[in-house]
């Protein structure tokens, strides 16, 4: 079978699951079938069969896997921000559609040779440094529950940080290459650089009072260095830089000291600065082993007010792990790690140096993301707002998510169509 | 740069797993932890998506406990309904968002929510889990007598006090009221309405259940266990023979009889419990001291909490208090022996303790546990627990209690407690008044059984704020109480 009727038998798969899960909601909602449930679900497999349509016609020989768990985790987040509002769930909709467009654009634009981005590493450096930015400016950036990593342009509200890290990869998979036998020598003026980008992280640390993102830029940073020097001083350094560097925010901004302080014993004020943590993790207890079924578990009062802010974006998790226990939210996160695990496969399997640099920046940046924002929930680590990917509501995190996919899906057509492996295609 | 990527690959995938691990300490192993925790607002909410069990009354068809049902955002809640209002209200008590749980749908909780271990419960609860359908709990069947109940609260109506009767032989609460009672429905919404309630005592306390959790000093209603004591320990019997002067001295001070202008002169053992003749109660309890006393109060229950089914905080233990404390005198010289026999001197009771006083004696001595539920039943019927009669202990020899029961006979037939004579029915009882000294202010008290042949009730009355005697207050209620139990012929 070729890579792509696979795609099309998983995508279909999918589409199943996405009936039988929208349909459940429906019949824990209104104790009945509706049509509208499974149109719902028929415009999903609609949207994901133009993608297919799409990788047929610009990378056919591309990973098979990869479309259908990104259709899956989308349909994960649908039904479960469908499940929590409706309305909520037709915004995720739309920005699918955005974010399907988007990727077919990319996929259509770098058919041929995706690699010429190479020689605009420097450019996408620069666009990342203003988007990361932009929330620091007065008048169009907003703060949203604390953290400053919102521009609002009227009808626009965006997170532009989350296309900051895909043009940042670039850059680092352009930069990284060229500069990376330079690099590996490990002499100490070549620590320059290193030294920047830590200076740029802590910046976005400052600026957003965010640890997560900071974490998230500076990790994938240092997982692309690696790869490319094969030194694992760097990677010490740097995480003994960054250790250094949040003490050293903690120590200055108040956000941060409160999450920390949080992070460690949440029930020292459970009804205020400790609610949402705790009341996220009864959540997921409250799920138990089998889950209480979707459209089932408890999220708001008898009276209908909801009992977690934020749970539609932050906190996704532990509403999904209520209503699909630990059955589900294991399957949920096995379906991260095989999407990891695809992503890196590409990177091994792909020749050229900006290619590989490039795969591992982007599926590390989705592994880390996953670990940061779950890591948080389950209190791993401390608490930090960013977006579970595919699944959490946020049209920015989306679409982004998306390029991610058409960068990851370009590079492994090209991998797989040089190599003498194609036709094993998986 | 491949095997560099193979360790970036591994430490990612070593951070999911990481997620994996986290995710099943806080399904599994945190879970129990986390549900007991009082800020627990899902726990809170989600015990009303539960369809909670009904709780039924002896008869097996008046609901004390139901559900009503109401959708609210497209789920289903099952709120909490009490169709026969004040009447049980004490013993059901009320489960509710606002407020804690308290009375029987607190501590039978478990099985009112299908939570408990029973392996039918657990095998019904987790087919209703898989299938998706509302939760069901077991359906509690009470042995309390509705009928017998309601006469009792009309009785007590816009007084202060309790009645408690339980079946001799097997331990069955039939009547267990305390008054001023409240509306279990107005817990969740209109509490402000249960705080208003006023009565004939001042603080009215709706919410105390007096039956079980009222301390009361039980005057001469206690010196059935005097004598019980006097009898068992072999030093009197109903031949012994006393000098009542009207008064008794202690520590160099007289101890005056209810009415101390005319001495009965010499009597017999029946004669003092009849007329209940203080003097003699004080002579006997400085012959057996203090410790013996209290060793047979003990025997009957006093000092541990009443072992009924109903939250241990609602419950409370008779006997001796000091400074608001349970105490045992340690040596005789700490408490009052004359006083004490007669049912003074800081000596506290609850009516559900004195009913197992009375119950005991028609027992011919055995003390049973008294118990409020008959029947534990699955969804479809089936028995989860049935309550067997248990008997705790023989407190006293079967001898003493049918000595015992020749006196309580006289006090009804010809003494103080004549007001609780039913026609064509031998009654054995003991009438009690605690003095304040304030008219007006007495705490009167009436204990008693019946058919005396073949016991079938045994009850403890008491009032608040009394003018009257035990006798002219407390006895007419139990009667009628009596009657009402009587006439369905319990076994």
């Amino acid at each position: 079978m070729s890579a792509r009727n696979r795609e099309l038998l998983n995508l279909i798969v999918v589409g199943m699951i996405t009936v039988a899960g929208f349909a459940s909601v429906y019949i824990a909602r209104q104790a009945e079938v509706s049509s509208a449930s499974l149109s719902y679900a028929g415009i999903f497999l609609g949207l994901y069969l133009v993608a297919h349509i799409v990788t047929r016609i610009c990378v056919p020989n591309a990973d098979p896997y990869l479309l259908p768990m990104a259709g899956l985790l989308t349909a994960i987040g649908v039904t479960e921000i469908y499940r929590l509002n409706p309305d909520d769930a037709f915004r995720q909709g739309m920005w699918i559609v955005v974010g399907v467009a988007l990727f077919s654009f990319v996929l259509f634009v770098l058919r041929r040779d995706y690699r010429r981005l190479e020689s605009y590493k420097y450019l996408f450096g620069l666009t990342a440094l203003v988007l990361l930015l932009l929330p620091a400016l007065p008048k169009i950036g907003t703060t949203v529950n604390g953290a400053r990593l919102w521009v609002d342009l009227g009808p626009l509200q965006f997170q532009p940080g989350e296309f900051a890290k895909i043009m940042l990869i670039v850059f680092l998979a352009g930069y990284l290459r060229e500069k990376r036998e330079v690099l590996a020598q490990g002499r100490p003026k070549d620590l320059g650089p290193l030294l920047v980008i830590w200076g740029g992280a802590m910046l976005v640390l400052f600026q957003t009072n965010d640890l997560g993102s900071g974490l998230l830029y500076f990790g994938v940073f240092l997982a692309m260095l690696y790869v490319a020097t094969a030194r694992l001083t760097y990677v010490a350094i740097g995480g003994v830089l960054f250790v250094a560097g949040a003490v050293g925010v903690y120590q200055v901004v108040g956000r941060v000291q409160e999450r920390v302080s949080i992070w460690l014993d949440p029930w020292s004020d459970p009804h205020r600065d400790g609610y949402q943590i705790i009341q996220s993790l009864y959540s997921i207890a409250n799920g138990g082993y089998p889950g209480t079924g979707l459209g089932q578990g408890t999220f708001s009062t008898t009276g209908g007010d909801p009992l977690i802010p934020y749970l539609n974006t932050d906190f996704i998790y532990s509403a999904l792990a209520q209503e699909l226990g630990l059955i589900g939210a294991c399957a949920l996160l096995l379906v991260y790690m095989l999407f990891v695990a695809r992503g890196f496969r590409i990177a091994l399997l792909t020749e050229d140096g900006f290619s590989k640099l490039a795969a591992v920046g982007l599926t590390f940046t989705f592994a880390l993301q996953t670990f940061i924002i779950v890591g948080g929930i389950l209190r791993l680590i401390p608490l930090t707002g960013i977006t579970l990917p595919f699944v959490s509501y946020g049209g920015s995190s989306v679409v982004a998510n998306f390029v991610l996919l058409a960068g990851l899906l370009l590079i492994s057509h090209r991998a797989n169509s040089l190599s003498p492996q194609t036709e094993r295609g998986s | 740069m491949n095997s560099q990527i193979s360790r970036v690959a591994l430490a990612a995938l070593a951070m999911l797993i990481a997620l994996v691990v986290a995710t099943t300490y806080w399904q599994t192993w945190a879970v129990a932890g986390l549900e007991d925790r009082q800020d627990n607002a899902i726990q809170r909410v989600a015990q009303f998506t539960i369809k909670r069990g009904v709780i039924y009354a002896g008869d097996g068809r008046t609901v004390l406990a139901t559900n009503k049902q109401r959708r609210v955002k497209g789920r289903t809640f099952y709120f909490r309904r009490y169709p026969s209002r004040g009447l049980f209200a004490h013993t059901v008590g009320y489960a509710t968002q606002q407020r804690s749980r308290v009375g029987l749908e607190q501590s039978l909780n478990d099985y009112l929510t299908g939570a408990n271990s029973n392996l039918n419960t657990v095998l019904n609860t987790t087919l209703d889990k898989l299938r998706g359908v509302t939760i069901k709990g077991n359906n509690v069947v009470l042995t309390v007598d509705p009928r017998a109940q309601r006469v009792a609260l009309a009785a007590l109506a816009g007084q202060c006090g309790a009645i408690f009767a339980v079946a001799p032989r097997t331990g069955a609460i039939l009547v267990s009221a305390s008054s001023p009672t409240y509306d279990p429905n107005a817990a969740e919404r209109n509490f402000k309405l249960i705080e208003r309630i006023r009565g004939a005592c001042n603080p009215a306390s709706p919410l105390l259940n007096r039956a079980t959790n009222g301390r009361y000093v039980p005057g001469s209603t206690f010196k059935v266990v005097t004598a019980a004591a006097a009898i068992d320990s072999g030093r009197y019997s109903l031949a012994s023979t006393f000098n009542d002067l009207g008064y008794c001295i202690e520590y160099g001070r007289r101890v005056n009889n209810y009415d101390t202008s005319t001495p009965f002169g010499f009597v017999n053992f029946v004669q003092a419990m009849q007329h209940s003749i203080n003097s003699v109660f004080c002579d006997i309890g400085k012959k057996l001291g203090p410790q013996l006393l209290v060793e047979y109060t003990k025997r009957f229950g006093f000092y541990s909490p009443p072992p009924i089914e109903t939250p241990s905080n609602e419950r409370v233990a008779s006997g001796l208090y000091r400074g608001g404390r349970l105490f045992e005198p340690k040596n005789p010289f700490q408490v009052d022996p004359g006083r004490l026999a007669f049912g003074q001197e800081r000596l506290q009771v609850t009516p559900v303790q004195m009913a197992m006083v009375a119950a005991a004696v028609a027992a011919g001595g055995a003390v049973l546990r008294p118990h409020f539920v008959d029947r534990i039943l699955a969804t479809g019927g089936r028995v989860v627990t049935r309550t067997k009669p248990k008997e705790l202990r023989q407190a006293i020899k079967p001898s003493t209690a049918a000595a015992l029961t020749t006196m309580m006979e006289a006090v009804v037939s010809g003494g103080t407690g004549t007001a609780a004579q039913i026609p064509g029915i031998r009654v054995a009882g003991k009438t009690g008044t605690a003095e304040t000294g304030v008219n007006g202010r007495n705490t009167t008290s009436f204990i008693a059984f019946a058919p005396v042949e073949r016991p079938q009730v045994a009850i403890a009355v008491i009032l608040e704020n009394q003018s009257g005697t035990g006798g002219k207050t407390a006895a007419p209620i139990a009667r009628i109480v009596m009657e009402a139990l009587l006439r369905r012929g319990r076994t």
